[in-house]
């Protein structure tokens, strides 16, 4: 056995890849369900049925994704550029608590004008957070790694703090979380009876905005460049502090805007219990799209309907939701495996 | 009976034939001498040899026995010693350290440093390689280190030495000394393989020369019938041609450095007080062994670094913008040390690559790159220079070094630039592709432009410079008018043992 590098790769063969790699995933997930003692068609059948069997099931998992295609976009153009920002959970939080600071009543516009705003204050606040382990990583070389991870925990506390102290709303009854975001600030559903909000209008326009800069602008072949190979983009007169800099505001800003999509859509108002970890699981959806902006939205999507899928599941037949991060991490792993199989060629024999 | 011999060698890696049906011997107190070009197959017939890689057919003996395939060790139980061209010592030990380093027992407690340190000395004063064994790595000088690894090689008991490319860091003095030692060495008894491509250097060497084109053995000659042309001829294939110099009278000054200096930043030399000027239609030479501020000279000049002091006139004004865009904007090519590293990004496609420094210039608006005229002047230039490729959407990593460098030169060169920053432009091509970079700067300059030329290889500086610098430690001598010096006078400044008045002429 062998392993030769390709010299080229069919695009049949990238655009294939995700999709061998979900199958691999269930297959391998068939073995836990098995082990659960409950048949895998069964099983599937009733996670399928859970996340698309219907138009309420349909619209719960996109609206599970909205925040997803945010966060993904946000891991997907900083590892384009080889910044890992692992820190789009608190980025997330600090979009929520922008758009709380904003929209519970301090200022009241009409709704065209405060939602964008909302918006452009989540992502403002997402960007700001971020610009601590840039400036980091820029000027003292600490590795955003570590302080990126680090700094969801300091964030999550203080918004533990704001939720037990300050900000806590006396109407919740005891609960910690934060005032209603005022009605002009509310995304608007956008199909009846379901929790599917603007959100999602937001979250696509900006995979396509951000399709459109990485491929047809300088930002954009900036970003690649530094990605692929720093010595040569200095050599052709890219900043890397520059471009670090500027894909880290893009990374943080759409972390931030999951955020408000999340605070001003779905829930309403700031709790703790904002995200369960759209930040982390947006690093596997931006994985699964190999990193395009475009693929991005089927990969969030894909998880979603997943974990949907799974909760549906878990209430009709007896197995744990926790297969679906079985399913979602075995995926990952496959895609992982697939890209280096899509720049190598294994063959056997001599 | 032959010390090394190597039988019907064959090895491909997919669909290139590497070595194809090779066959040649070492004998007792020999001096053979392997000549190819890059990729010609020698290294990878001494990865054979040392069990790095397993040969598809045929088999190599030493002294009879047949060697173990695959295996390091066996190889090196045999006596089959390697100094590489990059050395492979440990910075931070001595070289007592360094030298036995490997050659004990992992179960062995007390390491016999006593008696490695006889065998040192000894070793070192029967073939005058003469070295300190308490000095540390870090502190030797390159020619030094070579000669560790030699001693390193000697002190394992090897008998066969192999040497690549052992000259391609050393000065013409240092060479010299190195040669004095290899002769001393095959007196005693050893046998010595010697890959390389430069021709004098084979010739003054070697008691028999083997010549490798495209994984096949071409030729087989004694020293004293070979000369320099057929031996260029077997290795290419066909006559060689060099670009031809030609006196051109020079013109206004393009560059003028004035008392500039860089201070080192980590790894990497230190610039101090250069005064050069640099004019139209001529090509200035730098010569330098590696590591003596040609790095931080190149940096400044291609606008990657801004001096610490001094001033720097580019077209006759001072230059207070350090940056790789507005330089090349303003009519300087430049030309990267590290082709694949820092000249192209492998990953991106071609077209993208031509973009280069240009890349904001050419853009609509400053922002909305322009992929049709980029990918038409990608197409243009592909067929001016000639470069093999799958056309301007091709992946870049999949050219080929020569080609790469075409790439760099078309990208730089179209622009009919003033002045031209050449770091090692040849360095690592194939003859084809040298003279084909070397035309193109000779043609720049017959367009008049200015050129400063770094370069380690001496020759290449001789036949195309009309006037000649020498950087060591960061200081610079001349230019000299290329003429009225010799190699020899240039090698010894480029070790630092001469010193004339800088002539410093604008």
């Amino acid at each position: 056995m062998r392993i030769n590098t390709r010299t080229n790769t069919p695009v049949w063969l990238i655009a294939l890849l995700p999709i061998l790699s979900i199958g691999v995933a269930f297959i391998i997930g068939a073995c836990f369900i098995l082990w659960a003692g409950e048949s895998p068609f069964k099983a599937y059948a009733a996670l399928i049925k859970g996340s698309l069997g219907s138009t309420f099931a349909i619209t719960e998992s996109l609206a599970r994704a909205t925040p997803l295609i945010f966060t993904g976009l946000a891991a997907a153009v900083a590892f384009r550029a080889k910044f890992w920002n692992i820190g789009a959970e608190g980025q997330l939080y600090c979009g929520a608590m922008a758009a709380t600071l904003v929209g519970t009543g301090v200022i009241d516009l009409p709704a065209p004008i405060m939602i964008p705003m909302l918006f452009i204050a989540g992502a403002v606040a997402g960007c700001l957070i971020l610009l601590v382990p840039v400036v980091l990583k820029t000027h003292m070389k600490v590795d955003e790694v570590v302080t990126t991870l680090l700094l969801n925990f300091v964030i999550l506390l203080f918004v533990n703090m704001l939720l037990e102290g300050p900000w806590k709303d006396p109407m919740a009854m005891g609960w910690p979380q934060a005032a209603r975001i005022i009605d002009n600030g509310v995304l608007p559903t956008i199909v009846a009876k379901s929790r599917l909000h603007l959100g999602i209008i937001v979250a696509l326009i900006m995979s396509v905005l951000m399709w459109a800069i990485l491929r047809f602008t300088v930002w954009g072949y900036e970003i690649r460049a530094v990605g692929h190979n720093q010595q040569a983009s200095t050599f052709y007169g890219i900043s890397i502090n520059k471009s670090v800099l500027m894909v880290a505001l893009f990374s943080g800003g759409l972390a931030g805007m999951a955020g408000v999509s999340e605070v001003a859509g779905l829930k309403g108002y700031l709790t703790l219990t904002l995200s369960p970890g759209f930040g982390y699981t947006g690093i596997a959806v931006a994985m699964l799209a190999q990193l395009h902006p475009i693929g991005v939205i089927i990969s969030a999507i894909f998880l979603a309907s997943i974990y949907v899928g799974a909760d549906a599941m878990s209430r009709t037949i007896d197995i744990p939701n926790y297969i679906a991060d079985i399913l979602v991490a075995i995926s990952l792993l496959s895609v992982l495996v697939g890209a280096m199989l899509t720049r190598y060629r294994i063959v056997w024999g001599k | 009976m032959k010390k090394l011999q190597f039988s019907k060698i064959c090895k491909s890696f997919g669909s290139v034939v590497a070595n194809d049906n090779i066959s040649l011997s070492l004998g007792e107190g020999e001096i053979l001498s392997l000549l190819g070009e890059n990729g010609a197959g020698k290294t990878t017939l001494m990865n054979i040899l040392f069990g790095h890689y397993v040969s598809d057919k045929g088999f190599i003996e030493v002294e009879g026995k047949k060697l173990t395939p695959g295996s390091t060790r066996a190889s090196l139980d045999a006596g089959i010693g390697m100094v590489h061209q990059h050395f492979t010592l440990a910075d931070n030990l001595t070289v007592l350290e360094n030298i036995i380093l490997g050659t004990e027992p992992l179960t062995r407690l007390w390491s016999q440093k006593k008696q490695a340190y006889k065998k040192l000395q000894e070793l070192s004063k029967r073939f005058g390689l003469i070295i300190d064994p308490d000095a540390k790595i870090a502190d030797l000088t390159v020619g030094e280190k070579q000669r560790v690894e030699i001693i390193k090689a000697l002190y394992r008991d090897a008998s066969i030495l192999i040497l690549d490319e052992p000259t391609a860091v050393l000065t013409p003095q240092e060479s010299e000394q190195l040669f004095r030692v290899l002769k001393e060495m095959v007196k005693a008894g050893l046998s010595i393989m010697f890959i390389s491509h430069k021709l004098h250097e084979i010739l003054e060497i070697s008691d028999r020369i083997v010549v490798l084109r495209h994984g096949k053995l071409v030729g087989e000659v004694t020293t004293k019938n070979a000369s320099k042309e057929s031996l260029a001829e077997m290795m290419v294939g066909r006559k060689v041609t060099r670009p031809a110099y030609e006196k051109l009278k020079k013109g206004k000054a393009v560059v003028e450095l004035e008392n500039v200096s860089l201070n080192a930043s980590e790894g990497s030399a230190s610039l101090s007080n250069v005064n050069l000027a640099i004019h139209e239609k001529e090509i200035i030479g730098l010569a330098g062994v590696a590591g003596n501020g040609q790095t931080a000279l190149a940096s400044i000049l291609q606008g990657l670094a801004s001096p610490s002091s001094g001033e720097l006139k580019l077209f006759g004004e001072v230059l207070g913008k350090y940056d790789p865009c507005y330089l090349t904007e303003s009519g300087v090519a430049r030309i990267p040390e590290d082709r694949t590293k820092e000249g192209v990004i492998g990953e991106m496609e071609l077209w993208e690559n031509f973009l280069g420094e240009e890349l904001r210039t050419k853009a609509k608006s400053r922002f909305f790159i322009d992929k049709k005229q980029a990918v038409s002047s990608a197409e243009k230039l592909i067929q001016e220079y000639d470069i093999r490729c799958e056309g301007p959407f091709a992946s870049t990593r999949l050219l080929s070094g020569g080609n790469i460098q075409k790439l760099i030169l078309a990208r730089s060169l179209s622009n009919n630039p003033r002045f031209i920053i050449a770091n090692k432009p040849a360095r690592g091509l194939d003859e084809g592709a040298i003279s084909f970079v070397q035309q193109q700067i000779v043609n720049a300059k017959t367009k008049g432009a200015g050129v400063l030329l770094i370069s380690e290889d001496l020759d290449e500086i001789f036949e195309l410079s009309d006037r000649i610098a020498v950087i060591f430690d960061g200081k610079i001598q001349g230019p000299f008018d290329s003429n009225k010096v010799s190699i020899n006078e240039v090698g010894l400044m480029m070790s630092g043992e001469m010193k004339t008045d800088s002539v410093y002429e604008n």
